[in-house]
């Protein structure tokens, strides 16, 4: 994160330095970041504090008198500046020097006693905050994790998507060709009818001209037959029958 | 070949004891600057010991006791009349 206001800040930078004399020469007049900084991962507490020595004075002061005097000198300095004190009562002995004499013995015997109690007690507390930290972090880690399951399978379950095209492009050509049909249908059903039509006209048509021919034929024939036709034919019909009858009673 | 450090940036420890003067005057007194170093001298005691996983007692005890002795030092002009003299 630190990188990327570097890099932001760095051509701004160089805008505000003296323009360079050949140009593609970076002119580096203030160390940029050389150290891999960055604020995450957070390093971890360190394990102990500073070194104290009798609870009151850091390790670092005997460290720094060990090379002049030896393990003992920073004792002895204690002893003198408390000795001085002392003699010129800068240091007063007074009341209150009783008091904080017992006092400082009590709290000087509590702690040797129930120090490492209290010590123990304050671990397991701080202990159980780190566990349910712990534990949270590792939880988003899982939930993440299936997450990026679950996205994956959904990807794997995207590529057939080819499948769901094929078979929708598969009923739409279907659909076509259902209307397709039909319609041909409708067509040849339409254009039938049309030439029934005809036929049927054509039939009556000439159904009609016959029959009235055939009427008219019978009429002038009916009107040729004159009385005297008529008269000849029923003579001949009943010289007919006559015959006939003859003949039949000759069968009998 | 270690850079030239100016002398306003040096820590106390790296100072010279003549050029001691010097270097205080070159510090930032402003109201801000009196305020971020007590902020940078409460981290540095703060982290050494007591942001720690097994603090110990000297963290505490060492507040402790320069309280004590502060408090002794602004009181001295009244326990100034407990000595042993005669004539106060």
């Amino acid at each position: 994160m630190l990188s990327r206001l570097v890099l932001r800040a760095a051509p701004a930078a160089l805008r505000a330095l003296p323009p360079p004399v050949a140009v593609g020469v970076l002119h580096t007049t203030r160390p940029l970041h050389t150290t891999q900084q960055s604020l995450a991962p957070v390093p971890p507490l360190p394990e102990k504090g500073g070194e104290v020595r009798h609870g009151l004075i850091p390790e670092e002061f005997f460290q720094f008198l060990y090379p002049k005097t030896g393990v003992t000198g920073p004792y002895m300095l204690g002893t003198g500046l408390v000795l001085y004190l002392l003699s010129k009562e800068i240091y007063v002995v007074n009341h209150e020097t009783a008091a904080a004499a017992c006092i400082l013995t009590v709290i000087i015997y509590a702690i040797k006693k129930f120090g490492a109690d209290v010590a123990a007690f304050a671990d397991k507390l701080n202990e159980e905050k780190v566990a349910t930290a712990l534990a949270m972090k590792n939880e988003a880690i899982q939930t993440l994790q299936t997450a990026i399951e679950e996205e994956k399978k959904e990807q794997w379950r995207a590529e057939g998507r080819s499948y769901l095209f094929d078979a929708k492009r598969n009923n739409i050509a279907m659909l076509l060709e259902t209307n397709y049909r039909e319609r041909l249908l409708m067509v040849y059903n339409e254009v039938k009818k049309r030439l029934d039509y005809q036929v049927a006209m054509q039939t009556l048509k000439r159904q009609k001209e016959q029959d009235h021919m055939i009427q008219w034929v019978e009429k002038n024939v009916i009107q040729s037959i004159t009385p005297q036709q008529q008269k000849e034919s029923i003579a001949k019909c009943i010289l007919d029958l006559k015959a006939l009858s003859k003949s039949a009673h000759a069968a009998v | 070949l270690p850079a030239a450090v100016l002398l306003k940036d040096m820590k106390l420890m790296d100072v010279k004891l003549g050029q001691l003067g010097s270097w205080l005057a070159m510090r930032d007194f402003t109201p801000g600057g009196i305020l971020g170093a007590i902020r940078r001298g409460h981290e540095r005691y703060y982290n050494k010991y007591i942001n720690v996983r097994k603090g110990g007692l000297g963290g505490l005890s060492m507040v402790l006791a320069g309280y004590v002795i502060l408090s002794y030092m602004w009181s001295y002009s009244h326990v100034k009349h407990d000595r042993r003299r005669r004539y106060h």
